[in-house]
């Protein structure tokens, strides 16, 4: 008998999993009301969302004063602040979303999905389970549920553009995974683990398998590149944020940049952290060459989906800025850019999807004309929004701006912080063109779908945006608040 | 009560929001008069201020406000006054009421309008009392985006383009401010952005990076000055700009631009500044000169005093750079002057063209048989911003020349010949507006009315209250010169001779 000794059995503690448990079951439950109910409620699958969620942020808060061990079931799944933190952001992200999409449904008049709030559920849960992943095989298999889940939510209105866009996001996601499970395979070979602590240790004596490892570092960035949509791996960001779904498009444009830098973060201050002065040239590379492609590129745009798209390269580049600098320092200034790129990105597709009516219209930058007149709500909103992605004081931009910079000029790259700043000013460019034209120049003509259907429901609508209005506002006067909540939480424990 | 600055910088941020607030239950004229009573009450505020100041103070900042903002990264909100910026908080606080009255004639979105005008102010008065880099910083950018509007919004026909000319060359100058002023704190073990904080970081600098940061902070202070060749953008924003946007942006934006040269280039980076001063002041007569010809061909009477600006501000860098206390206290004598005199051009220039629709000099003519009393002061001021004795103009470029004769005399000789051009310029034009024969279109136009005088009387006097006693600002200039001075070139005292106010009165007795 070979028996019993030769497979140890990890202690099961499942207390740390509970909100990614939690989002399933609920997911699940939407599912099923989906199947069986006679004639599915929009407003009972928002319930079963919402309710998951808050259940998720419950769990998750709990998790804040875990006394237990660092990692559990076997050293797979971490349960620190850290992920704690980056969990409660993504679940905020991901109310926000389902709100969102209930309007987005309620009023493009499509046949009502019941798939949404399961999809997103079931994505929310592969995210805050990647940015607690202790162990490559975990990072993994989060990243594929999420991506999944990402896939058919791009394509859930079954336009047109939409299918296009979820096929793009597809095939070339599956790619990147393949070199993200490549990596894997490489870190293996060097360091005989999977486990992000285990290859910390490993590595840090030094010896001949760091080429290796560092060669698995890079195919693992190839992989998280793809995902945060960081130059030159972000040839599909433009194309998905364009036919995607509005809602769906604010929801993963915050969530999926958080949930891959949250594991991002793990990977180059944990596991290869003995490797910090030889991924930093990398991470230099991927940085400069986001924001420089992607403020250039935005300036040529006509849709104001794809400039945000292209913005969204840029600022991943920004948060990637931040990352040149190793340990806590460079972690708590990506975190921050994190939480409040996250509060204007959603806010600005909120905002886009206010405008654009029924459907996918009026997403052109032309058709934000005289919008001041038209929708001054809106127009404020989004001006907000844009202020703050171009990082002009005082808004959450600024500051995490300032972050980002003074954490890479700390760690001795003001190169990068030059390229950073005089892009700005480039980027500065194409978020003003947009003030302009609504403040500046006379609508076209009020289109007869759209926003001139009533103040009261664009009012409605926009309440759901006061949250990352606040947010943008509140993170750029008073970004202590949640400043002090970051430090707490820039400790990753393995 | 010692919140006094807090108060006065954020006043006007608390009207914009009651203006705004406001919505359309806000009829114009309330928001009109809403607007006017907040900028009056932080005039009076600014005016307490200056009661409390006290010029024989030796700490070198006065009614110090300090607290922690952001403390993880250092950020402070640190205020204070010294004898250079409460002159610049008054201007401020004086010509935004002003202003305002003077744009009781804007009719399109004005709650929008006033609103941008009071959150305008606040970014403006900010930068002058911020003893914090970062919070300096970011009102400097802050003030970008209500000027960006104000521009756009309201200004002429090709009011966009220049509107993001105006936004772009700022914002990319600033791009360097921000990476000097990061650079010089994490240097300082990224502690704080305070300003005696990053004063004894950047001491201990060794020269050369000491002169890398000081050419990234004179970049962004050259844009907003401007210094040839970065002044690009000034002509088109002044002429677009409405009349109130003009007026603040010559009289105070551009400010802000030698108040940081003042403030932060001298004070830092002495040596610095002590090795590129030839260099800064050749560019520095490059645009004395070149702003001075300019404005000579120009048709386009606001272009020509936009061209003036650029002259004048030439003076300003020039005596400042000059190290002495006759050049810097002329310097910032000027700043004033040129605020108060440029200023009351813009006001003049805009209620000619409200009347005549047209800023082409070889449209108008005859005007000072048509409107004498507009006409009058126009000339008044012509004379004042030409550097007339007795009016204000002259005490400022007067000392700016002797000091900087007492450095170098080419400098003095090539600057002063653009006083002689400064006369010919403007009153050539107000001879091609005022004289010859009226137009018949013109015939019937009114002369001044009561709130126009309103809006000008106050300018007017000042120009003669401080061309006849300058010694009210230089009392309190002096001592906070004398402390800059003492900084980057201890040695410039020496050639100082007297009190440089009052041999400004007295200068016949000048050796």
């Amino acid at each position: 008998m070979i028996g019993q000794a030769a497979l140890p059995t990890p202690e099961l503690v499942f207390e740390p999993l509970l909100p990614e448990l939690a989002l399933v079951a609920f997911a699940i439950a939407g599912l099923l009301y989906e199947a069986l109910a006679k004639r599915s409620e929009p407003l009972v699958h928002l319930a079963i969302g919402l309710v998951g969620v808050a259940l998720a942020a419950a769990t998750s808060l709990w998790l804040w004063n875990w006394d237990g061990a660092a990692t559990v079931l076997g050293g797979t799944v971490a349960a620190d602040r850290f992920a704690v933190l980056a969990r409660l952001l993504l679940l905020t992200v991901a109310a926000l979303g389902l709100l969102l999409g209930y309007q987005y449904f309620a009023r493009s008049g499509d046949e009502q999905k019941g798939e949404f709030t399961p999809l997103l559920l079931f994505a929310t849960s592969g995210m805050t389970l990647i940015v607690a992943a202790a162990d490559l095989i975990v990072t993994f298999l989060a990243l594929e549920i999420l991506s999944l889940s990402l896939y058919v939510l791009t394509g859930l209105t079954g336009r047109r553009a939409a299918n296009e866009a979820a096929m793009k996001y597809f095939l070339l996601g599956a790619f990147s995974s393949a070199f993200f499970l490549y990596g894997v395979a490489m870190a293996y070979g060097a360091t005989g683990t999977t486990k992000i602590g285990a290859m910390a240790l490993a590595l840090t004596g030094g010896g001949e398998t760091q080429a290796l490892a560092l060669l698995g570092f890079a195919l693992l960035a190839v992989g998280f590149g793809f995902k945060v949509s960081a130059a030159p791996f972000h040839m599909w960001t433009p194309d998905v944020y364009q036919g995607a779904p509005t809602p769906v498009v604010a929801f993963m444009s915050a969530a999926t940049k958080i949930a891959a830098f949250g594991a991002l973060i793990r990977v180059l201050d944990v596991a290869f952290q003995a490797l910090a002065w030889d991924w930093a040239p990398i991470v230099w590379v991927l940085a400069a060459a986001s924001i420089v492609l992607g403020s250039i590129l935005a300036i040529a745009q006509t849709n104001v989906k794809r400039m945000l798209a292209y913005s969204s390269i840029a600022h991943a580049g920004f948060i990637l800025t931040g990352l040149t600098a190793p340990g806590s320092v460079g972690i708590r200034s990506a975190v921050f850019y994190l939480v409040a790129y996250a509060a204007m990105t959603v806010g600005a597709f909120g905002t886009v999807m206010l405008v654009s009516g029924r459907g996918e219209e009026r997403t052109r930058i032309s058709d934000y004309a005289g919008l001041a007149r038209t929708n001054p709500i809106a127009a404020a909103l989004m001006t907000l929004f844009l202020l703050s992605l171009a990082g002009i004081p005082p808004t959450a931009g600024f500051i995490a701006k300032v972050n980002v910079f003074s954490a890479a000029i700390d760690a001795g790259y003001w190169g990068l912080v030059l390229i950073g700043v005089l892009l700005s000013v480039a980027a500065a460019f194409f978020y003003l063109r947009v003030i302009v034209l609504m403040y500046m120049q006379e609508p076209e003509e009020v289109s007869a779908t759209g926003i001139a259907e009533g103040d009261g429901a664009v009012a409605g609508d926009a309440a759901v945006l006061a949250v990352p209005a606040a947010a943008t506002l509140l993170l750029g006067v008073f970004p202590g608040v949640i400043i002090g909540v970051i430090e707490k939480a820039s400790v990753l424990r393995w | 009560m010692n919140k006094l600055l807090t108060l006065t910088t954020f006043l006007p941020l608390l009207g914009a929001v009651m203006v705004l607030a406001g919505g359309r239950a806000l009829k114009d004229d309330a928001a009109r008069w809403l607007a006017l009573g907040v900028s009056l009450a932080t005039f009076i505020v600014s005016l307490v201020i200056l009661g409390r100041f006290d010029p024989s103070a030796r700490e070198p900042f006065q009614m110090v406000e300090q607290a922690q903002w952001v403390e993880s990264i250092g950020l402070t909100y640190t205020l204070g006054v010294d004898g250079v910026s409460i002159w610049m908080i008054l201007l401020t606080t004086f010509l935004f009421p002003v202003s305002i009255l003077a744009s009781w004639t804007v009719t399109a979105d004005v709650r929008r309008f006033m609103a941008a005008m009071l959150v305008l102010e606040t970014a403006v008065i900010g930068t002058f009392v911020a003893l914090d880099l970062l919070l300096f910083f970011l009102f400097f950018e802050a003030l970008l985006v209500p000027m960006y509007l104000l521009i756009g919004g309201w200004g002429g026909r090709r009011r966009i383009y220049a509107a993001i000319k105006f936004f772009l060359f700022t914002m990319a100058g600033s791009a360097f401010l921000l990476l000097a002023i990061l650079f010089l704190y994490s240097k300082g073990g990224a502690v704080s952005f305070r300003y005696d904080v990053l004063l004894d970081v950047a001491g201990g600098l060794p020269a050369t990076t000491a002169r890398w940061l000081f050419l990234a902070f004179f970049v962004a202070f050259a844009v907003k000055v401007p210094l040839v060749p970065l002044h690009t953008w000034l002509p088109d924003a002044h002429t677009e700009a409405p009349t109130a946007g003009s007026v603040l942006l010559a009289a105070l934006l551009l400010k802000v631009g030698t108040y940081g040269l003042i403030r932060f280039n001298l004070v830092l980076f002495p040596e610095a500044s002590k090795y590129f001063a030839t260099f800064v002041g050749v560019i520095a007569v490059i645009g004395i000169i070149y702003g001075a010809v300019n404005a000579l061909i120009q048709t386009d009477i606001k272009r020509l005093v936009a061209y003036s600006s650029i002259s004048h501000l030439g003076f300003v860098v020039l005596g400042v750079f000059a190290f002495t206390q006759q050049g810097v206290t002329g310097g910032v004598l000027q700043m004033v002057n040129h605020g108060l005199a440029t200023g009351a051009l813009f006001l003049l220039v805009g209620m000619v063209y409200e009347r005549t629709h047209t800023r082409d000099l070889d449209q108008m003519g005859g005007l000072a048989s048509v409107m004498p009393w507009l006409m009058g002061a126009f000339l008044f001021t012509a004379f004042a911003s030409a550097g007339l004795p007795g009016l204000n103009g002259f005490v400022g470029e007067f000392l700016v020349i002797v000091g900087t004769f007492a450095v170098n005399h080419w400098f003095g000789a090539l600057a002063a010949t653009a006083v002689v051009l400064a006369a010919i310029y403007l009153l050539w034009s107000y001879q091609r507006m005022a004289f010859g024969p009226v137009r018949e279109e013109h015939r019937l136009l009114p002369d001044v009315s009561l709130r126009e005088v309103v809006v000008l009387a106050p300018v007017l006097a000042l120009l003669l209250v401080f061309g006849v006693a300058p010694s009210l600002l230089t009392d309190r200039i002096d001592p906070s010169v004398e402390a800059v001075i003492a900084r980057v070139a201890p040695e410039g005292q020496l050639t100082d001779v007297g009190d440089a106010g009052s041999r400004a009165i007295a200068f016949e007795e000048f050796p």
